[in-house]
């Protein structure tokens, strides 16, 4: 006889505890989840986090502002362009900058694309999770065109660092409109051939319906944003309460659930890839003509003092609190991140589900762990 | 001049190393069916680069699990855990002694009068494989994938029994053979019997369905949930006995498969035997007709894993106990009845 696992638990009891990643197919990178079973049933989760730590707040600190751009594209690397805009908007806001209107549009548009491949990336994963195989492909072949548009814009697929403080770094490349215009007008029928598959699934809303359930109140109490929150019933968007960039001019409105389920929050971002849409046609539509650069000294020294901006990320509100001392680097720059206390819910959206719902609720929390970790 | 040597032992003896080696590659080269079909499912390319065009991939597929290292580990209950990889692809291959996959003796290695018994009996026992390859492997992940497979199995197994008995009813036969027989005599296939042709439906979507969950495939993959258990009741298993596993899998859809065509679709039967009409259609040899209805099953089964989700494992529970069973078992006596009524099928 071999020698046997040392026991965790005393005899008389049913329950086990198991260690969910960090190398798990599912828990969406490097996220560790220990979770207590009794049978399948969920009992407790501790989710532990910090592998992908690479103390990015502390290196904000000993970069300049424009310098500091880069390293966010790689907090939540699934959606840089959005990441960029934060920050920028955050010195701007406190230099008193206005950028140029063509800036700001192409800055919108580059942002609603990435909520759109971010929220692919969700759906592919997602429906991955969940047993669906197939959609991850067809998500990740409009992705591809997403982050060719991008490629063509400023060289890079996913870390963009496509933003600087007082506008754009470039223009857009001749004839960028019309191909972002081709992929935007085949974009509708493609979600559609998505929610073909899945959204009136038995299965899938076998998985999803009931999943995971949380009220507008407690969302609000847990600090959720984003579709974890509108999925609740929530009308809460930063686009729309605190307009950044242009967006008080455009014609978009902000899906919400009904029941705060995994379901719901599944149609939310289903929406919010049509709203996206819509946003990016009116871009392309009343795009300015102009500068994409205001004028800003080539030292960005921010005045002594503080601010914070957010933008609504493809996760949730993504803020930056910015504190300055005067010199050309922040003294302080603290990151509020969507992901980090999106996926702070996690044990009270799982308890007394089965192990199969943990994986689903991880899925719809949409969590990245480079913006967790940071 | 034949003698009993040469009947009993010779020419058995070379039909289950046919057999076999048929089944084997059948089930490799299944494997890449699978890959390429789900590919383009999936606006992907597939294996296309194993000379000439991919079609030498499960070839190399099974060299290169051949020359990986075999890992035990370290706190796994060795014996069993070298059992369990046995256990489960011995069952599936044994099978295939009964079923009959043409007319004459030739096509078959056996033909028992209590086939179908035996084919419910032998596969059962690949259950044991993978619960006891789940828990020896002395590992969180596989013996939750042991368990939920061991449920799994014994649920789904209840209504395909009493799928399988409907057809029994409409033959009067265990024998395979006599079953594909009797189906030429009533010149229908029993999927639609003309005399209870929804009864016939039904019995044949419940023993595939349950059939698709005995083998663990997409949307009843529970036991081996990439997403939930890693890779279920086979994590600790490396190299060839992972082959074995792998092996087992495959061919037991083709038993489910081959199972099907017999009982249902009337094995090596042309479609309409009835129908003079199509009298040409006999020119394509029997076996062709069966393995042309297997591979039509087989396609179904990587359409499903191209298509569904995956249940979970309650709902999986819920739908055998509270959905199959009940109807299996009200078919079944409709059809019993409808026999002790109308007097047999005919």
């Amino acid at each position: 006889m071999t020698e046997r696992a040392p026991v965790h638990l005393s005899a008389d009891s049913e329950e086990m505890e198991i260690s969910f990643g960090p190398q798990h197919p599912a828990t969406h990178g490097v996220l560790r989840v220990m979770v207590k079973i009794d049978g399948e049933r969920i009992v407790e989760t501790k989710p532990v986090i910090g592998y992908l730590h690479r103390g990015t707040e502390k290196i904000f600190e000993r970069e300049t502002y424009n310098g500091c751009i880069p390293h966010t594209d790689r907090m939540d690397y699934t959606a840089a362009a959005t990441n960029n805009q934060g920050l920028v908007g955050a010195v701007e806001k406190m230099m008193g900058i206005t950028i140029p209107p063509r800036a700001a549009y192409i800055r919108m548009m580059l942002a609603e694309l990435q909520r759109i491949a971010s929220h692919t990336i969700w759906l592919g994963t997602h429906a991955l999770d969940i047993g669906a195989q197939s959609p991850f492909f067809y998500t990740f072949e409009e992705r591809e065109k997403i982050l060719d548009l991008y490629e063509e814009y400023c060289g890079a697929r996913l870390t963009l660092n496509a933003m600087r403080v007082g506008g754009q770094p470039f223009d857009l490349p001749a004839g960028w409109t019309d191909r972002c215009r081709a992929f935007i007008d085949q974009l509708p029928a493609k979600i559609a051939d998505w929610e073909r598959l899945l959204t009136k699934n038995r299965i899938w809303k076998l998985r999803t319906v009931g999943i995971g359930v949380m009220s507008g109140a407690d969302a609000i109490e847990w600090g959720l944003t984003g579709p974890p929150l509108r999925g609740s019933g929530v009308k809460w968007d930063v686009r729309k309460v605190f307009p950044y960039d242009h967006y008080e001019e455009m014609e978009f409105d902000i899906p919400i659930g009904t029941n705060g389920d995994t379901y719901d929050r599944y149609l939310v971002r289903m929406e919010e890839m049509r709203q996206s849409v819509r946003i990016v046609r009116q871009c392309l539509d009343r795009l300015p003509d102009g500068p994409v650069m205001a004028k800003v000294p080539k030292v960005i020294k921010p005045p002594k003092g503080e601010a914070y901006f957010s933008v609504e990320g493809p996760k949730g509100e993504l803020g930056y609190y910015v504190v300055s001392d005067g010199t050309d680097k922040p003294y302080r720059l603290h990151v509020r991140p969507a992901c980090f206390i999106n996926l702070q819910a996690l044990p009270e959206l799982v308890r007394g589900h089965l192990i199969a719902d943990l994986i689903a609720v991880i899925g719809t929390l949409d969590i990245v762990l480079g913006e967790i970790d940071r | 001049m034949t003698t009993p040597w040469m009947t009993y032992l010779l020419v058995p003896l070379i039909k289950i190393v046919v057999i076999l080696v048929v089944l084997i590659l059948l089930a490799a080269y299944l494997s890449w069916f699978e890959r390429r079909i789900l590919a383009f499912m999936q606006i992907r390319i597939g294996p296309n680069r194993v000379w000439p065009k991919g079609w030498l991939q499960a070839i190399a597929d099974a060299l290169k699990l051949f020359s990986k290292e075999d890992v035990i580990p370290a706190r796994a209950e060795k014996l069993v855990f070298l059992l369990g990889p046995v256990l489960a692809t011995a069952p599936a291959l044994i099978v295939f002694s009964v079923i009959p996959f043409g007319p004459t003796d030739m096509f078959r290695l056996t033909d028992v009068n209590i086939g179908i018994l035996f084919i419910l009996g032998v596969a059962s026992v690949g259950i044991y494989g993978i619960i006891l390859g789940g828990w020896a492997s002395n590992n969180k992940f596989s013996l939750m994938g042991g368990l939920r497979s061991a449920a799994q199995l014994i649920s789904y197994e209840v209504p395909m029994g009493f799928a399988v008995v409907t057809v029994v009813l409409m033959a009067n036969s265990l024998s395979l053979v006599k079953i594909v027989e009797a189906q030429k005599a009533q010149h229908v296939w029993f999927a639609f019997p003309g005399w209870l042709a929804i009864p016939g439906l039904i019995a044949f979507f419940i023993y595939f369905i349950c059939g698709v969950a005995e083998t663990n495939r997409n949307p009843f993959d529970l036991p081996e949930a990439e997403s939930e258990l890693v890779a279920g009741f086979h994590t600790e298993y490396s190299g060839m006995k992972f082959a074995f596993y792998f092996l087992a899998e495959y061919a037991n859809m083709v038993v489910i498969a081959s199972i099907a065509t017999v009982l249902f679709l009337g094995g090596w039967l042309r479609p309409f035997p009835n129908v003079a009409a199509l009298a040409f259609l006999d020119v394509i040899p029997p076996i062709v007709w069966f393995f042309a209805k297997v591979a039509v099953f087989l396609f179904v089964y990587i359409w499903f894993r191209g298509t569904f989700p995956r249940y979970r494992f309650d709902q999986l529970m819920a739908l055998g106990w509270k959905v199959f069973i009940p109807v299996s078992l009200i078919n079944l006596m409709a059809v019993g009845l409808g026999i002790l009524l109308l007097g047999g099928p005919r």
